[in-house]
């Protein structure tokens, strides 16, 4: 049973209006990993998160979810799933305490409140009504009613959006807690640091497709290989891709009259400019950061 | 974030999801504890029919309705009856409306709860809130405007089955209304709209007999005449039967098209509703 992948997905399919959102996508989630869907908005990681959920009907492909499928799964598979979508699904006249309070009732074997009010660092808001919450507290507080029941795989949209980055941080300990508990995690973002920072793998989605999949380090590994040596020849900027730099430079040594290059860099293309140039965004700028909202 | 979270169960270690009357008893509380504190849903469909009361009562007190009846005593009956409808028809129906726009019923859908624990949770809070609606009315026409109350068991059975019925269709038709589509500010401004309209046609704040046919007619289609015309047996004396449209109050034809309604309601709930907005 446990070699059964957590999540397993073949040539998944959403149509809305004729244009199809979700494409032809394969996903396979191990138990017990974190697996990051990573794409720009619009690109299909919600759609294809609900329909994993079970909460929109695919229109074509192949889905299993801990061993069922999820369009036709019941309260027992519901109570082994959790589930933080983008929506925030309170009721803002409850206190942060009421809510949990009585979302317990809903499941089985709930985690006790104030266990979850401590993983999540609102001990200081539980007698808050949620309307006075501000958006990075709703999501903590959305990431606490997620975990609640002990889900065994754990759904999560665009968690940390609105969060400071004191929280997301905090939030970050959270999931690798839970998957030191052996709960397999599958999360959507845009934040490429969040992949790099939580995922065991990380799957790229480009118009309704998964373009590749790989641990955050190796992904993009061919395109990685590949430098830019730029330098000033007359005044103007001068630029070569290549995969062996060194040969590059040997070549501009020789041929320098003086010996020194003036403006000489060798770059390789960043976390960023490989998902850009993967999701088929033309790379903004020759940065090599790897921190940034790419909405 | 810095606490631990316990594993989780094996899925064959773990118990059973709760029971739907478990749930339904913790929803029941819970929109209770909601409905007292959205101030908007206690001032329009909790506070108005006692705040009608006292203005009618006040302005058109000395008048007397065909049937020898003093105003007040008319309008009680009317008012008792728009109360129910507004307790539950209009309540449940903006309420859904709201929570399905927030997201709220998603979470519920997400949670795998079994819908008839929902409705029973609203079913519950009606109870709740059109029995202590009419624990202040009551008493507000009675001490207030000298209304009599009726001093027979047999009148006060009548005002229970009429008052259940009554909650009960406004509470289907009510989570039947709200899969309209729509924004909630739409679905709520459409039922509103249409409560007061019907409150017109149904004999509320006219007597009914004297209102145009075709009006009276369109009202027999819908519940709220036939509510009204109950809470009429109950406070108004026998002779004033006489002054109804079909010279008695027709107690078996209220009881049937009020089930009418229940079941229809009930129908369209099973078919039309949805946790969630249309798919966009």
């Amino acid at each position: 049973m446990q070699t059964e992948p957590a999540v397993h997905v073949r040539g998944l399919v959403k149509r809305y209006g004729g244009r199809s959102v979700v494409d032809g996508l394969d996903l396979d989630v191990h138990r017990g990993e974190v697996f990051a869907l990573l794409g720009p908005n619009g690109a299909g990681k919600t759609t294809t998160i609900e329909i994993l959920e079970g909460v929109r009907k695919r229109d074509d492909g192949d889905a299993r979810v801990l061993g069922e499928d999820p369009a036709g799964a019941g309260r027992a598979w519901r109570a082994r799933i959790g589930v933080v979508s983008q929506g925030e699904g309170a009721a803002q006249d409850l206190t942060v305490r009421e809510m949990l309070d009585h979302f317990a009732v809903y499941h089985p074997t709930p985690r006790p409140t104030a266990d979850l009010i401590a993983a999540v660092g609102l001990e200081e808001k539980v007698g808050t009504r949620v309307g006075r919450l501000s958006g990075g507290q709703r999501r903590r507080l959305a990431v606490a009613l997620g975990v609640q029941g002990r889900p065994e795989l754990v759904f999560l949209d665009e968690p940390t959006t609105g969060m400071d980055p004191v929280a997301r941080r905090q939030f970050w300990e959270l999931i690798r807690g839970l998957r030191a508990d052996g709960t397999t995690v599958l999360l959507t973002t845009h934040y490429l640091d969040e992949a790099a920072e939580l995922a065991d793998r990380v799957g790229v989605v480009a118009d309704g497709r998964l373009v590749e999949v790989a641990p955050p380090e190796e992904l993009g590994a061919e395109l990685r290989r590949q430098a830019t040596v730029r330098w000033l020849e007359d005044g103007t900027v001068r630029e070569v891709r290549t995969d062996a730099p060194a040969a590059v430079l040997r070549d501009l040594l020789a041929g320098s009259v003086t010996g020194d290059i003036p403006g000489l860099t060798v770059t390789r293309p960043s976390l960023e400019d490989v998902y850009l140039s993967l999701v088929g965004a033309p790379p903004a700028t020759a940065t090599d950061s790897t921190e940034g909202d790419l909405r | 974030m810095t606490a631990v979270l316990t594993s989780a169960p094996a899925a064959t270690t773990r118990p059973a999801p709760p029971s739907t009357a478990r749930i339904a008893r913790a929803r029941a509380g819970l929109e209770l504890k909601l409905f007292f504190r959205e101030r908007q849903q206690v001032v329009f469909s909790f506070a108005y029919p006692v705040v009608m009361m006292v203005v009618f009562g006040s302005v058109l007190g000395g008048d007397v309705l065909p049937g020898d009846v003093p105003f007040p005593q008319y309008f009680l009956a009317g008012i008792a009856a728009t109360g129910i409808m507004l307790t539950s028809f209009q309540a449940v129906g903006i309420a859904i409306a709201t929570e399905r726009e927030a997201g709220q019923l998603e979470r519920l859908q997400l949670l795998g709860t079994p819908p008839v624990a929902y409705f029973a949770g609203k079913a519950g809070q009606v109870l709740v809130t059109t029995a202590a609606q009419l624990a202040i009315l009551l008493p507000v026409a009675h001490f207030g405007f000298d209304v009599p109350m009726p001093d027979e068991a047999s009148k006060w059975l009548t005002f229970v089955w009429v008052a259940a019925l009554g909650g009960l269709a406004g509470t289907s038709l009510g989570i039947a209304v709200s899969a309209l589509r729509g924004t909630a500010a739409s679905v709520a401004t459409g039922i509103s709209a249409f409560a007061v309209v019907l409150q017109f046609f149904s004999g509320v704040f006219f007597a009914f007999p004297e209102l145009p046919s075709w009006m009276q007619q369109m009202a027999a289609l819908l519940p709220l005449k036939w509510l009204t015309q109950g809470m009429r047996s109950v406070f108004l004396p026998d002779e004033a039967a006489a002054a109804e449209v079909a010279g008695s109050w027709e107690h078996g034809r209220i009881a049937l098209v009020l089930v009418a309604w229940v079941i229809i309601g009930i129908v369209v709930c099973v078919r039309t509703f949805r946790w969630r907005r249309a798919d966009g």
